[in-house]
Parts: C-alpha cells; sequence; structure tokens
C-alpha cells in the first residue's frame, strides 16, 4: 500500500514542467497517430505525451479533472463528438487565419472551439456482380423496393450512422428522415451488424447487395481481399452530396501551453503534415490543396455534402430519437 | 475492533463509486432517461434475463460435469483435461465473441450465439470452484455412498452435488456477475442489454445521469443474485475439509463411457480453448513482422506488474473483509462490497474519476487505477475466500481454542492453511481478470502505462480485427501461465 502511495505521490510530482511539451487526449488511436506526432517532434522539437480511449470516457476525463487536467488538445474521430466537446465547454475558442485559410468552412466549428484534420466519407458499397451503379442514386433511395431484403447496415449505436442521419435532419428534415430510416429498415436483408467490414463481407458473399461504409474500411478489405465483388458508389450526386464526417481536434478550456497546442493544430492542417495524418488510415485530406492517397484517388472525385459539421453534434440526440421510432437497431 | 473499522473503511472506499451512482435518482429523470424506457425496454430487460438464465445453465451443466468427471473419475486423458479445461479463462470474453463473429459460423449471431459464447468465456469459474468442492469433500463421501450401494450418479446427486453446491454457487455468482457487466461482447453481437442501454445514453446521447440510473438497475440484479446465493446457501451445513490422500480414490470409467468422458471433455476443450487460439495465432503470424516491436515487453510487463499488485491488494482487502465478517457480521458491507462485479468497469472508473477527482489530483495515478480495480474484482477474491472461510466451523477455532492456540496462533496455525487454496484461487482469479480488463485501465492508466488490453483496444476500435490477434495471443498466452500454475498447485494438495 506504502509503494503504490509512494508511485501514485510520484506519478503525481512527474508534470510536464519542461521546456516544451504538450498533452493530447485521442481519440484517434496510437496507430494512426504516433508516427504524426513523431514528425512533428523530429521537426519542431516539441514532446508530445498522450493517452487514448474513446471520446466519451476522454470528455469525461477533461470534465472531471477541469483545471487541474494535464491536457492541451482534445482528439475525436467524429463530429458529433468535437461539437459536444465544443458544447459542454471543454474546449477554447482558437481563432487562426493558418487553420481558416487550410480548412474549409463547413468542416470546422464557426466558433473555433474545434477543427476538422481529416475527412471521412461515408458512402454506398454494392456487390458488382449483382448491381449496376445505374441502379443506385441516393441514400434515400436505398428505402426502395426494389431493394427489399437487399441491404446491410452497422448498427445505430455506432456514431457514424447517427451523425448520417443527423445531417440527413439537417438537410431533409425530421419527417422525411424518418421515413428514409423506415424504409432502410424494412429492407433490411439481415439484422444489423456491429462494424463496417462485416457489413461488406455480407454484401461480397451476397447476403446482401448493398450497404453504406466509411471508404477507408473499404480500403483497407480490398487490401487485403482484392478478389472481393465489391464497388464504392457516390450517392446524392445531383443534390446535396456524399455524407462526410471529420476526424479532428480543438485546443482545451484549461490548457497551459494554448499557442503551442495552436501551432500543432496549424501544422496538422499544413500540407507537410496533412498526407501524413490522412493517408495512414486511407481517409481525405481535409485541407483541399492537398492531394489523397494514391489508391484513395482511384475510388474517384465526388462532390461532398456542405452543411457545417456542427449539425451532427446539434441533432445528435434527436437522431438517436428517430433511429429507435423507426426500429433502426 | 481494528479489523472491523478498516473494513468499514475498505468497504466505504469500495462502496462509494456504487453510492454515487445510486445517488443518480436524486435528480429527476430526463428526457434520455424516459426515452430510453419507452422504447425497447422491455426487450433489455428481457434478452439481459435471457442472457443471464442461459449463461447459468450453460456454465453451472459444464462447469459442474466437467468438474465431476476431472475430480472423481478416472479416464484416458483426464490428468491433462483437469487442467487444460482452466485455460479458456485466460481468454478475454470480447476476444472469444470477436473471433466467434470472424470464423462466421452459421446463426452464431444470436441470442443462442451470444449465450454459447459467454458460456465458453466463463464456465472454467464453476469448473474451477466446482471442482475444489468435489476434491476436498464430495470424493470421500461419494465413496461412502457408493459403498453404502449407490451407483456413482445417484451419488452425484445424492451427496457429493450437494456438498459441493456452495463452492459451485460461488463459481456462478462470478460467472454471473460478469455476464451484467459484459459490454465488449454483447456489442460484438449487437444484442442489447442493459449495459448497452447505459452506454447508449451516455455516449450517444450525452446522459450520464441516465446511464447511472440504468447502472442502479445492474446494482439490483446484483443484489438480487447475491440474495439468492444467500438464501441457497443457508439451507446448507458444511463439513470441514480433511486432508486426502492424493487421487486414491477416482473410480476408473470402463467401457463407452470411458471414451465419451474424454470425447466431452476434449469437445469443450476444442470450441473453447483451441480453435480460438488457432485462430488468434494464424491471424498474429501474418501481421508480426509488422507489429511485433520491442513495445511489446513493455506492454507485456506493465500487464503482468499491474495484475500481481491489484492480485494482491485485492486479495488482502477480500480477506479482511472476511475475517471482520466472522467475528462482527458486516454482511450489507460486504454485499455493497462485491456488488462492482457486476457493473461495468466504465461507469465505476467514471465514478472513481469523480470521487478522486474531488479527492485533489488522484486521477491518472496508479492509486486511482487500483482503486477501480478494488472495486471491480473485489467479489472474484471475496468468493474463494469466503467459501474457505465457511469450512472453518465454530468447533474448529474452539478445538483451536482449546489447546491453547488463540489468536495470531489460531490465525496462522490453524485457520490459513485451511484459507490457502481460497487465497490462491481469490489471487489468480484477480490476476487474471485485471490482465484482461479494459475500461478501467484505459479510462485511469497514467500516461505511457499501456498495456496488452490496451493495445488490444487501439486495434478494435477501429475495427481493425486482424492487427487485434498479436496483442490478443500474447494476453491469452500470458494469462494462461497463472492459469497453469494454479491448477497445478490445486492437484498437488487438494485440501
Amino acid at each position: 500500500m506504502r509503494f503504490i502511495v509512494a508511485l501514485s505521490i510520484l506519478f503525481f510530482t512527474v508534470s510536464p514542467a519542461f521546456a516544451e511539451e504538450i498533452t493530447i487526449y485521442s481519440a484517434r488511436m496510437e496507430q494512426l497517430i504516433k508516427p504524426v506526432f513523431d514528425a512533428y517532434t523530429k521537426s519542431s522539437g516539441v514532446k508530445i505525451r498522450f493517452i487514448t480511449d474513446k471520446e466519451g470516457p476522454l470528455l469525461q476525463r477533461l470534465i472531471a479533472e477541469g483545471a487541474n487536467s494535464p491536457a492541451d488538445i482534445f482528439m475525436a474521430v467524429d463530429a458529433g463528438m468535437l461539437w459536444k466537446a465544443g458544447d459542454i465547454g471543454v474546449l477554447k475558442p482558437t481563432p487562426s487565419p493558418i487553420l481558416s485559410a487550410n480548412i474549409p468552412a463547413h468542416l470546422r466549428d464557426p466558433k473555433d472551439r474545434w477543427f476538422g484534420l481529416s475527412v471521412r466519407a461515408r458512402t454506398i458499397v454494392y456487390n458488382t456482380k449483382k448491381v449496376k451503379p445505374e441502379d443506385l442514386s441516393s441514400y434515400e433511395t436505398l428505402g426502395d423496393s426494389k431493394w427489399t431484403k437487399r441491404l446491410c447496415l452497422r448498427t445505430s449505436k455506432k456514431v457514424y450512422n447517427q451523425s448520417l442521419v443527423a445531417m440527413m435532419m439537417a438537410d431533409l428534415g425530421m419527417e422525411q428522415t424518418e421515413k428514409v430510416v423506415s424504409s432502410w429498415v424494412k429492407n433490411l436483408a439481415v439484422p444489423v451488424f456491429s462494424d463496417d467490414t462485416q457489413v461488406m463481407k455480407a454484401i461480397s458473399d451476397g447476403i446482401c447487395d448493398v450497404g453504406i461504409v466509411n471508404t477507408y474500411y473499404y480500403g483497407r478489405l480490398m487490401e487485403k481481399n482484392p478478389d472481393y465483388s465489391l464497388a464504392l458508389f457516390w450517392p446524392n450526386q445531383k443534390d446535396r452530396g456524399v455524407h462526410v464526417n471529420i476526424s479532428g481536434a480543438g485546443v482545451t478550456s484549461h490548457t497551459k501551453h494554448a499557442k503551442a497546442a495552436i501551432t500543432f493544430l496549424e501544422w496538422l492542417s499544413s500540407s507537410e503534415a496533412q498526407n501524413l495524418f490522412a493517408d495512414v488510415n486511407l481517409e481525405y485530406p481535409v485541407n483541399p490543396n492537398v492531394k489523397p492517397d494514391a489508391q484513395v484517388a482511384k475510388w474517384g472525385t465526388f462532390k461532398q455534402d456542405t452543411i457545417n459539421m456542427e449539425n451532427a453534434g446539434k441533432l445528435q440526440i434527436d437522431a438517436v430519437k428517430l433511429m429507435d421510432r423507426a426500429l433502426y437497431k | 475492533m481494528i479489523g472491523k473499522t478498516a473494513s468499514f473503511l475498505i468497504a466505504s472506499l469500495i462502496a462509494a463509486p456504487i453510492l454515487v451512482i445510486l445517488s443518480s435518482w436524486r435528480t429527476p429523470m430526463d428526457d434520455v432517461f424516459l426515452h430510453l424506457m419507452s422504447t425497447g425496454l422491455s426487450e433489455v430487460l428481457f434478452n439481459t434475463l435471457w442472457l443471464v438464465m442461459g449463461v447459468a445453465v450453460g456454465t453451472t451443466v459444464l462447469g459442474v460435469s466437467l468438474a465431476w468427471l476431472t475430480a472423481t473419475l478416472e479416464f484416458p486423458g483426464r490428468a491433462i483435461f483437469n487442467w487444460a479445461l482452466v485455460l479458456p479463462l485466460a481468454i478475454p470474453t470480447y476476444v472469444l465473441a470477436f473471433v466467434n463473429i470472424a470464423l462466421a459460423l452459421p446463426g452464431i449471431r444470436s441470442t443462442g450465439g451470444i449465450i454459447f459464447v459467454m458460456t465458453m468465456a466463463l464456465y472454467p469459474y464453476v469448473y474451477l470452484l466446482a471442482r475444489n468442492g468435489f476434491l476436498t469433500s464430495g470424493k470421500r463421501a461419494t465413496e461412502v455412498a457408493q459403498s453404502l450401494g449407490q451407483t456413482p450418479i445417484s451419488a452425484f446427486f445424492k451427496v457429493a452435488l450437494p456438498m459441493a453446491q456452495p463452492m459451485i454457487l460461488s463459481g456462478l455468482m462470478l460467472a454471473l456477475m460478469e455476464t451484467l457487466a459484459d459490454f465488449g461482447a454483447v456489442s460484438i453481437f449487437n444484442y442489447d442489454t442493459f449495459t448497452t442501454t447505459l452506454y447508449k445514453a451516455w455516449f450517444s446521447m450525452f446522459s450520464l445521469n441516465a446511464a447511472a440510473k440504468f447502472s442502479s438497475f445492474l446494482v439490483v440484479l446484483a443484489f438480487l443474485l447475491l440474495w439468492l446465493e444467500q438464501r441457497a446457501r443457508q439451507s446448507k451445513r458444511y463439513i470441514p475439509a480433511e486432508k486426502q490422500p492424493r487421487s486414491a480414490m477416482r473410480v476408473p470409467l470402463n467401457g463407452a463411457p470411458r471414451f465419451l468422458a474424454s470425447a466431452y471433455c476434449f469437445t469443450i476443450l476444442f470450441v473453447a480453448f483451441i480453435v480460438p487460439v488457432m485462430y488468434l495465432s494464424i491471424g498474429a503470424f501474418t501481421v508480426l513482422s509488422e507489429d511485433l516491436d520491442s513495445r511489446y515487453f513493455g506492454f507485456l510487463g506493465r500487464s503482468l506488474g499491474l495484475s500481481a499488485m491489484a492480485a494482491l491488494l485485492v486479495v488482502a482487502g477480500a480477506l479482511l473483509m472476511s475475517y471482520t465478517h466472522r467475528y462482527h457480521k458486516i454482511a450489507f458491507l460486504v454485499r455493497l462490497a462485491t456488488v462492482g462485479y457486476a457493473l461495468p468497469g466504465t461507469i465505476l472508473a467514471v465514478a472513481g474519476i469523480m470521487i478522486t477527482t474531488s479527492a485533489g489530483f488522484l486521477t491518472g495515478t496508479l492509486f486511482a487505477m487500483m482503486l477501480g480495480y478494488l472495486t471491480r474484482f473485489m467479489a472474484v477474491a471475496h468468493n474463494p475466500i469466503e467459501s474457505g472461510m465457511a469450512r472453518i466451523t465454530p468447533h474448529i477455532d474452539e478445538a483451536a481454542r482449546s489447546l491453547g492456540a488463540g489468536g495470531l496462533r489460531m490465525i496462522t496455525k490453524v485457520q490459513m492453511p485451511l484459507l490457502r487454496e481460497g487465497l490462491i484461487v481469490g489471487a489468480i482469479l484477480v490476476f487474471v481478470d485485471v490482465m484482461k480488463e479494459m475500461p478501467i485501465t484505459l479510462m485511469t492508466r497514467p500516461f505511457g502505462w499501456d498495456t496488452l488490453a490496451v493495445r488490444i483496444f487501439e486495434f478494435t476500435a477501429e475495427g481493425d480485427w486482424e492487427r487485434a490477434t498479436l496483442p490478443a495471443i500474447t494476453l491469452v498466452l500470458t494469462g494462461l501461465l497463472p492459469v497453469i500454475l494454479l491448477t497445478r498447485r490445486l492437484e498437488r494438495c487438494p485440501s
């Protein structure tokens, strides 16, 4: 016991008293983020220490720690979660001309508390042996009767689907969106899956014909199994565009290294870091001047929905309720 | 007196997060809570009950039958099955779940499927404790019953089973509380229970209060289980354990039953352990060159160090609590302190963080981490120790006293040897459980304290199941060592 107390005190007293060090609470996992941190430390000399967990627990930790929190930056992989962090006050506004220039307006907080750093497109995937791209047009038409027992979806508990539905609500309104979601549920071939990869395997195996997934899961799966009969389709190109989400970050309200933290975010949005940040997970750079990875580029270009990402957070609770009413599990 | 005060302090420390959860009812029901109550609550309730009942039946049937076979009968391979059947304990439930989903057996994504997976992951708790029960008291009694003309089967039901019942119940309680607390496996199966609902309230709908209210349902369910166990125990009287010669009394099986027994044990071992380990090994082999580096020594070292530290701490706490209960009857405190095993680690960690933060500076320290483990795993150490304690009848105390062995001498010379088994079982179970533990470790770990479980999380959180196989197989193989040590040791000294 004494040993443990002594160790605890040791951990408490070893605080970042050194010159330049920033502390990050990251929901972007180590394997995706460490190469970027290492590159920054190498080029700038700033040390980075970090801890990973899901957004929920990290936010709870930030709230609980309050002014004592060692964190300078909160990093998330979903816009709704970033909005939530801003909403509960653990992030502070950090306006920066560089960030404004590098990041399109709809992919950052209008109040400058969080910034998108990579784009994740959530689009339609189909079985190339059973579906022609001409059969597809929009997310909404996946509810048409021709897709009866042909649709596979991931669970509504995943935040990516909550953001998809929330953004759809911002575009189409509650009533219309609820009709669409109900019609999807009616078309399900099998009960919803717990991840995107299972959805794609089911489609490739012919259990169903179409589904909705994040593109990087598709990229990863096809890299390992090039023989899978799967292809991506970009929906809603004649109207609002493909639903995108962001992986992003913001500076914490109680940071003691605000300047260093902002400088780091600016670097992340720069052309120097963008490929490093996005390519490791086959995502799209947020900075429009930076080209995506070659494999990603092969999937083609598309028009994306440009409603501000904050709607994903603002409407998230309503989206969850809507999906519950529509019996989307 | 000192013992009572200390127990009271420990119990309060452990119970504090649970009281924080219960205090969520001081604030009115919010919009999120009402929404979740009105949509699909009955489904969640029935799902949870089905799961608990299914796992109860599954783990009892498997655990008791396997324990009885290996403890009292002789058949080909028994000496190996005897310890090998405990090995699935080293596989975390969430890992077994993702392996089974990846193997895509027909019909696996169903209520039956999740019950199957949880049963395979959790039956070793029942097996381990039931086996202990059969070895210490059941075997001699079975022999007596058989000499009085009972068949082995009727001797089992009339004599051995009732005598081993307290141990079996202890094991079953652990399995069921673990089932209630599980989030990882049920979410991989997309099977809605109280834990998935409280996670949804919290992470998807941002209401910690509603999540805490749903957690309090789990507290109530856990109390209900503990109360049922208590009632079942009260109807039993215990017979003190006695020294028995090893392996002398196993009844050899002949003919077909001989091979049926072997085949049965092998099938369970194959499904619950060999298949998942092979799957993980093959997966790990493909990512080995890419992912295995020197940092794995660190992950491994920290997993082991934390588990050892937690095992010592939790067993010490449980022993103190058990002793105090023996002389002062602090049943309610004990129950409050053991109910944490039925709660998801995340919610305990949050409650714990709230408390340690109000204490000033404790978040992200080993102290907070150990407090979390203590709250979560008290039951794991308490149950085997308490079962041991129940075997030390007041007569034994009296006999010791009349022979002049009172106080400390009675504890060290008389009681400790009788408790030893319980202590070892408790320590090993906590050790293995902490190795597999994910949410508390994630949430309370100090910077740089990444473990194998953290590594698994970092891959699975990104849906990268293939790469998760490497830390998973490392975790399983490491967890095997203490598990094998445990069974070997129990084999050597059955009482």
